[in-house]
């Protein structure tokens, strides 16, 4: 059939997996680095923005405004064909690397944030009434519930952020979009685009599967 | 004068509280001796809590004296604060257990990271001062398993295992289904017992008569009369503590 | 710093790709005019199946949603774009990118809606039911109202998402800004027009992002 040979056409995949399975690698783990930076860096930007002093806060609010209103698109072009001007050369990987976990870092630090400002005042006061310092508070106290509270957007932010190692094709990072890009350009067949798209259902439908149990789980827990 | 006063365990000097232009606190001076229950009445908004809150800086004094044994609470560095605050045990309104920590947890949580005790030594504690507040069997229950008077007590455990010098109650039973405000009510009653200083701010007459060593009236922002319960009960001086008296027992009957 | 000045806000540069980045903002502008009410429609619609009480309607419903949330936008643009000349198929641009961003942000918006249409307590349409509204009338006129207002944060936080992601137009040769953008900067060997791109992302974005913190701004920290 027409459509079956253009698009899944068995040949084309055997000869493609291997190249595309490299990819799924490539996919993984940035995404793996992002999330995790991203959260840690996101994390640490609310614990400084708690300590409320203006010098601190003014430019992670800047940081999180910015990041959060630009494009990634835009933010990766900027850096991989304006850096080289200016003599830095960062490795195509790096950059997808650093402004998605930039992105990343930018929304978690504003979830944390919006909780952090939500919880009872009398959570902060009951640490500090016990000695506890303005950091252990912040640390044991106040952190664990906005990270309890906060699951279902980091993980559903941590996914669409995941999903946007797709960008690093734009730049030549050699992820699953792009080898199938250019294995469809070799092979004339989009077999190896279906390819794609069904590694990312394989990888990221059981993450949305699950993102959807722990939102089920963490509504009824209230 | 006598000669030989013993040092208050907490004694506050001139304290002046202002919150921009309202002065919500206009120098009030309380001393509270060693084993001393005080209890402080007054109608709403007169400054009550402002005043414990100062007590262990919660909120900010605008000018006055802090101290506890002694020992200064104003004017020291942030470190020093936050040990010194290991010394004012306090107990809020609304409780303020941490939710994602079981009952025991919420107990151990200062005394390890504030004062370093071992982790052994911190769980034997805090099980003790449960067994204290009648929960040793809930150790492992999370706030939200326990009613409201448990978590008072679990909050007044986790205030305990501090060893404070001196423990103050911000309206501890107000939040309270009446039913439950026996049991809080008796854990103050046996803390007293034990010798524990404590300054109680609380609408439960009955207790402060039976309880108190000293009823203070505040309005104001100021003290207006003190003295023992007999006196401010049975014989208050001030019209504005006659008024609020009877207001309140109005309110009771 | 000249250099980066230099390469970065090149003023010259700047006010020759003027012209060409306007065009290609009136275009991204049309475009998320486009795909965002496709959006709200197609989410609308999909909410509502998935909030069905019969399974035969919520399960593919549900299916639709999680496919089209786990696929990147990006490839699901390509393989349209690219794939289905393959099957003698030949679609302009403009209407691969409405189609791929159909299927992505229905799923988006349809669980925006959904978990609007969860939180609102069951008694109401047990009230509107007992008033004589019929199922749906009592959903289009007092479950979906309340809803509505309430994931209003989140509609507005996605459309914000969608107005980036039009960025991504730019790989099937759209000329929207980011495209438009990328052109002047190949042309001119300089990045001050990507800059200056992102600038007016921002005069855009902006505004809608400081709304959305604002949405959520609690009470303060005690120290
Ligand atoms: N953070 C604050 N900012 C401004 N005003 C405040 C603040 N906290 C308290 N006040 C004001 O200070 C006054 C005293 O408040 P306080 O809470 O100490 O009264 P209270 O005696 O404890 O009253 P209640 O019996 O209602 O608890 C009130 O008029 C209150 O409005
Ligand atoms: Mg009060």
């Amino acid at each position: 059939m027409d459509f079956l040979d253009a698009f899944l056409n068995p040949e084309i995949i055997a000869r493609y997996l291997p190249a595309l399975i490299r990819a799924v690698w490539v996919t993984l783990w940035i995404s793996v680095l992002v999330v995790i930076s991203g959260l840690a860096l996101g994390a640490l930007l609310a614990g400084l923005r708690a300590y409320q002093k203006r010098w601190l806060s003014w430019p992670i609010v800047l940081f999180a405004d910015l990041m959060r209103a630009l494009p990634p698109l835009v933010l990766m072009l900027v850096l991989f064909f304006g850096l080289p001007s200016v003599g830095i050369i960062l490795a195509d990987w790096f950059v997808l690397y650093l402004i998605l976990t930039l992105v990343l870092a930018a929304f978690v630090e504003e979830i944390f944030w919006a909780t952090m400002t939500s919880l009872p005042r009398g959570q902060w006061e009951a640490g500090a009434a016990t000695g506890l310092s303005f950091l252990q508070v912040l640390l044991h106290v106040i952190f664990p519930q906005a990270l309890r509270m906060n699951i279902p957007p980091l993980v559903n932010r941590s996914l669409t952020i995941s999903k946007m190692t797709a960008y690093g094709s734009v730049i030549g990072v050699k992820e699953i979009v792009s080898v199938a890009g250019s294995a469809q350009a070799f092979s004339g067949s989009a077999t190896p685009l279906t390819m794609a798209a069904l590694a990312y259902l394989i990888i990221f439908y059981p993450a949305m599967l699950l993102s959807r149990y722990i939102e089920n789980r963490f509504h009824y827990e209230h | 004068m006598t000669a030989a006063q013993p040092l208050p365990t907490l004694e506050i000097t001139a304290l002046e509280k202002r919150f921009g232009e309202t002065q919500v606190l206009r120098s009030i001076d309380l001393k509270v001796q060693n084993g001393e229950l005080v209890f402080v009445i007054g109608p709403s908004g007169s400054g009550k809590s402002t005043m414990l809150r100062c007590c262990n800086r919660l909120e900010e004094p605008t000018s006055g004296a802090i101290h506890v044994s002694g020992k200064p609470m104003l004017g020291i560095p942030r470190k020093e604060l936050d040990r010194m605050r290991l010394q004012v045990g306090m107990v809020f309104q609304g409780f303020f257990l941490y939710p994602h920590l079981t009952a025991l947890k919420n107990v151990t949580l200062a005394q390890r990271k504030a004062l370093k005790r071992p982790r052994a030594e911190a769980e034997a504690r805090a099980l003790e001062m449960l067994d204290k507040v009648g929960l040793k069997h809930k150790a492992d229950a999370m706030p939200s398993e326990l009613s409201g008077g448990q978590q008072q007590r679990v909050a007044i455990a986790r205030a305990l295992a501090l060893d404070p010098k001196v423990m103050l109650f911000d309206e501890p039973t107000s939040a309270l289904d009446p039913e439950l405000v026996g049991s809080v009510l008796k854990v103050m009653r046996d803390l007293r017992e034990g010798g524990m200083t404590m300054i109680v701010v609380s609408h439960e007459m009955q207790f402060a008569r039976e309880a108190a060593d000293r009823v203070v009236f505040m309005d104001g922002g100021v003290i207006v009369e003190e003295g023992p319960p007999e006196e401010i009960f049975g014989n208050p001086k001030s019209d504005r503590l006659k008024a609020f008296l009877s207001r309140v027992s109005g309110e009771a009957a | 710093m000249d250099t980066i000045i230099d390469a970065f806000f090149n003023i010259d540069i700047m006010r020759q790709a003027t012209p060409l980045l306007l065009k290609g903002a009136w275009v991204t502008l049309q475009l998320c005019a486009v795909v965002i009410l496709l959006g709200l429609c197609g989410g609308l619609a999909l909410a509502l199946l998935a909030s069905s009480r019969s399974a035969l309607l919520r399960l593919p419903a549900f299916v639709f949603i999680d496919i089209f949330r786990a696929i990147p936008p990006l490839i699901l643009l390509i393989l349209i774009y690219a794939g289905l000349p393959f099957v003698g198929v030949r679609v302009p641009p403009f209407v691969a990118v409405c189609i791929a961003f159909l299927l992505n942000n229905s799923a988006y918006f349809a669980e925006i809606f959904r978990s609007g249409i969860k939180a609102i307590p069951r008694g109401q349409m047990e009230a509107a039911r007992a008033t004589g509204l019929s199922p749906s009338q009592a959903q289009a006129w007092v479950i979906l109202p309340q809803a509505i207002r309430n994931v209003l944060p989140d509609l507005l936080s996605n459309v914000v998402e969608i107005v980036k992601l039009t960025s991504i137009a730019s790989v099937v040769s759209l000329s929207e800004l980011l495209y438009s953008a990328n052109m002047a900067r190949a042309v001119t060997y300089n990045s001050s027009p990507l800059v200056m791109a992102a600038g007016l992302y921002l005069l855009l974005l902006w505004p809608l992002v400081r709304v959305i913190s604002r949405f959520q701004r609690g009470l303060s920290i005690s120290h």
